[in-house]
């Protein structure tokens, strides 16, 4: 704000998760500055949760929340635009994302997890404080030795398993540092995005920039597709349920639901809370609504979009994640009008 | 949290940039921005030219200047701003406009490491490049206008050790294993009964013995066709003794390991055969050593093959196994070491120079990095700019993943022509926007048919965009153009990685950008 005139900023220190959904509805855009696949796949799914589709399954002009991503890995990067409900969200492409590698280092210095955490707080941290200044050479079997007895202590020391010589290697090798001039790069290729989005003065990248600097200088372009029946930006997940459903019910079948494998949901519908899980005071709040159906809470419509935010269990990973649920109930007039109700 | 970015940066050359010196032409958002990043990452001098005082639009554009520079010295308030972010950089401005200083004082240039020329119209890309090349200073041009940009290097020759290829083939010598890696196979017993033992023998084990077996049942030669390759992979598979031996999978995975030809790529061998491996007194350290490495090494210790890296990828193995497996590799990379050491002292004795002026360091650094060695050339920008290479030119111009990108280039081009024709660039004024379009066609179409090109290939779409750009340096645009020009420069100085050859033309609108080898 000193140094550009007009603008306004303002910090919120706290986690993605904390905020209320509307918090991201009031913005026109939202460019993600990133580090997890966690992190992207949650706010990707805040943004989709906002589409709305009508009866031809057409996304809504007007509540489409275009996102703008960007990631670096040393000297590699990635930069995409996302138009829910146009483009593909980072749900349809998730496979472009392979298992992470990198750890942040407050994570290594006070909150190991897992083997490879306690072989890289040996490798970057302990390394050093012990050998102050020498560079630590992978290719040594004795150095290596040296990372590899110092993770296995600390892994006893926290409990955790799984430390083994051969992800020792597997983990110090691969160790990708932020560079000062990658940052900049797809940093500057989302921030022309977004404000070509803005302003429209401009047509905007489509869809995914790869960039690549390590041998000469590669750039690219892809336009990957929408995957139709992606869970987070299609037009939801029709679940049909009796008049007589409890949320309480309901709430188990999400969890059991196929495609969804949602636990400990909270459901809000059209911006109110059915039931919250927490903090414990909306919880206690919310709480005797389980006992209600929820076609009641609906206000009795015939059918109506619900968003549930809960823990998706996908190959033994959990992650928070927030799904559109377009709900049906049975027998009632209007079912095949898949109007949201919505928009009030 | 210090000390892991200080190692990082220690893996990349930071000696090398602590020692550099380089120069800045012009402050602009687009130098700002390069310069931004070699502060941070720890450059050591740097000298800012610029003859401009901050104005009201530089506010718009550039975060390194602010309401309370208006009036003063552009050249200045950026320093002073690179100061405060790393204060351990030398920092230096010249209240000067480059174009001035290159007319006046082309030795004032031949004090830097480095210079980083931005903005500058094609006459003075011209002069400058021909001040560096002469006093031997590494040059990158970056240039950001409008949605568009380019950023080129300009070196003599820039051979890189540590070129650091994200996928390069193990030096495993699978298929022309050395004595003491042979013992080592020997000492293992492949066929051991006890399932556990089986299961942990690492896959570099599996296939030299298995290699060998082969070789005595086919007169000698490993398998060459697919149909060889595949009954070989099937061989492997009998010798499994369950179906979960990770190591045999392994062992199959990394068969073509055992495949690739022997000895020296033909990459390696045009470097390797270049001139300037015939060696003189005003050789180079890197032609020294490629000297060494093929006149003697190869033809002796080496037997055909480069030092070995020492080095071997991760894989299913008892810890035993392994570790003694890394030695054998290892102890066989310093016995090479050692080789190449002697050859080195002894070529550089041949040519009067002080035998130990090549440090250990940089020996063991090209001897684990034989295989890898890249040169860079790059023709001057004189030469380019005259007479470019047609028949690439003819085909980006036709094609169509390239044509835009080459479309810039060219009005890149012309724009500097129309500017020295008026005094201005197009659409930089508002109400001139039809007659310059159709100016800047005209020279455009005269710009290609002197290079001998159908100028009609240019749209007239591309042409008005150029024109609506009107030369503006746009933040986000100079941040890209300047994180890459950085970038390269980094790598310049660093001589790790490989630096980008050709023209990189950036294409802001859809993001097809390209480099481009004229
Ligand atoms: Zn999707």
């Amino acid at each position: 704000m000193e140094r550009v005139t007009g603008v306004n900023i303002v910090p919120h220190f706290c986690r993605i998760e904390d905020k209320p959904l509307d918090f991201y509805n009031d913005f026109n855009i939202i460019a993600l500055g990133l580090d997890s696949v966690e992190a992207r796949s949650y706010i990707n799914a805040v943004a989709c949760s906002f589409l709305e589709y009508d009866e031809n399954d057409n996304p809504k002009e007007e509540t489409i929340k275009p996102m703008v991503d960007g990631g670096t890995e040393g000297f590699k990067g990635h930069a995409r635009v996302i138009i829910p409900g146009k483009t593909p969200c980072f749900e349809c492409t998730i496979w472009l994302f392979p298992p992470q590698v990198k750890f942040p280092l407050c994570t290594l210095a006070e909150t190991p997890r897992t083997a490879a955490h306690c072989i890289e707080y040996a490798h970057l941290i302990k390394w050093d404080e012990v050998h102050g200044g020498k560079a630590f050479d992978p290719d040594d079997p004795d150095q290596m030795q040296w990372v590899y007895k110092e993770a296995v202590k600390r892994a006893e020391l926290f409990g955790i398993p799984g430390v083994t010589y051969s992800l020792t290697q597997g983990v110090v090798k691969n160790i990708i540092p932020a560079i000062a001039s990658t940052n900049a790069i797809i940093s500057a290729a989302c921030a022309l995005e977004t404000l070509k989005i803005v302003s429209g003065c401009s047509k905007t990248l489509s869809n995914y920039l790869t960039y690549n600097g390590v041998e000469g200088l590669h750039t690219k372009v892809t336009e990957f597709v929408k995957d139709k029946d992606c869970l987070v930006c299609g037009p939801g997940v029709l679940i049909e349920l009796d008049t007589s459903c409890t949320l309480q019910k309901f709430i188990e079948q999400l969890e059991e639901h196929p495609k969804l494998h949602l636990s400990k949901a909270s459901v809000t519908h059209e911006g109110k809370n059915l039931y919250m899980q927490a903090p414990p005071v909306l919880e206690e709040m919310t709480r005797s609504n389980l006992l209600l159906s929820l076609f009641e809470l609906m206000g009795k419509v015939p059918s109506g979009t619900v968003h549930a935010t809960g823990t998706s269990t996908k190959n033994d990973k959990k992650t928070s994640g927030s799904r559109k649920l377009r709900v049906a109930f049975k027998g009632v007039n209007g079912m095949t009008d898949m109007d949201t109700a919505g928009g009030a | 949290m210090a000390e892991p970015k200080i190692k990082y940066d220690r893996h990349f050359g930071q000696a090398a940039l602590e020692k550099a010196s380089v120069c800045l032409l012009n402050c602009g958002p687009t130098g700002s921005e390069t310069i931004k990043n070699l502060v941070l990452g720890g450059i050591g001098s740097i000298t800012v030219v610029d003859g401009s005082k901050v104005e009201v639009g530089d506010l718009g554009n550039n975060f390194m200047v602010d309401e309370t520079s208006l009036g003063e010295s552009k050249a200045k308030c950026v320093c002073a701003f690179l100061q405060e972010l790393n204060d351990a950089v030398k920092a230096k401005f010249i209240e000067e406009f480059p174009e001035k200083l290159i007319e006046s004082s082309p030795s004032f240039f031949s004090q830097f490491t480095l210079v980083i020329a931005t903005q500058l119209v094609e006459e003075k890309m011209i002069k400058i490049d021909k001040i560096c090349r002469e006093a031997n200073v590494k040059l990158v041009f970056a240039r950001s206008y409008g949605l568009t940009g380019l950023v080129r290097v300009s070196v003599k020759e820039h051979p890189v050790i540590e070129s650091k290829p994200d996928h390069f083939l193990d030096d495993l010598r699978l298929n022309n294993p050395w004595p003491e890696l042979k013992r080592f196979v020997e000492s293992i017993d492949i066929n051991v009964s006890d399932p556990v033992a089986h299961k942990h023998i690492p896959y570099v084990v599996i296939l030299v013995k298995m290699a060998e077996e082969w070789a005595q049942s086919h007169s000698g030669t490993l398998p060459l066709t697919r149909e060889e390759k595949k009954a070989f992979k099937d061989l492997l598979r009998s010798r499994m003794s369950g179906f979960d031996e990770d190591n045999y999978k392994e062992a199959v995975d990394a068969s073509f390991k055992l495949f690739a030809p022997r000895g020296i790529s033909l990459n390696l061998m045009r470097i390797l055969n270049d001139t300037c491996a015939e060696i003189d007194s005003n050789s180079t350290d890197f032609w020294v050593m490629v000297a060494a490495c093929c006149n003697e090494f190869v033809a002796q210790e080496g037997a055909g093959e480069v030092p070995l890296e020492g080095s071997i990828p991760d894989m299913t193995s008892s810890t035993e196994h392994y570790v003694n497996l890394q030695k054998v590799y290892q102890s066989k990379a310093e016995a090479d070491f050692l080789a190449m050491e002697k050859h080195v002292q002894s070529l550089l004795k041949n040519i009067g120079r002080d035998p130990s002026s090549i440090s250990k360091m940089t020996i063991k650094s090209f001897c684990k990095n034989a295989r890898k060695l890249t040169v860079c050339r790059y023709q001057m920008i004189e030469e380019e700019f005259n007479s470019p290479n047609l028949s690439e030119l003819q085909k980006y111009l036709t094609d169509e993943e390239y044509s835009m990108a080459v479309g810039f280039y060219i009005l890149l081009r012309a724009v500097d022509r129309f500017a020295a024709n008026y005094n201005c660039f197009p659409g930089q004024f508002d109400g001139e926007m039809d007659e310059d379009i159709s100016r800047l066609k005209t020279l455009a179409v005269s710009l290609l048919s002197d290079l001998g090109c159908n100028g009609s290939i240019l749209t007239e779409d591309l042409i008005n965009e150029i024109c609506r750009f009107g030369a503006s340096e746009l933040h986000a645009v100079a941040t890209f153009i300047g994180g890459i020009a950085s970038q390269e420069v980094i790598k310049l100085i660093t001589k790790q990685f490989i630096p980008m050859t050709g023209t990189f033309v950036f294409n802001g609108i859809d993001h097809k950008s390209q480099l481009l080898l004229l």
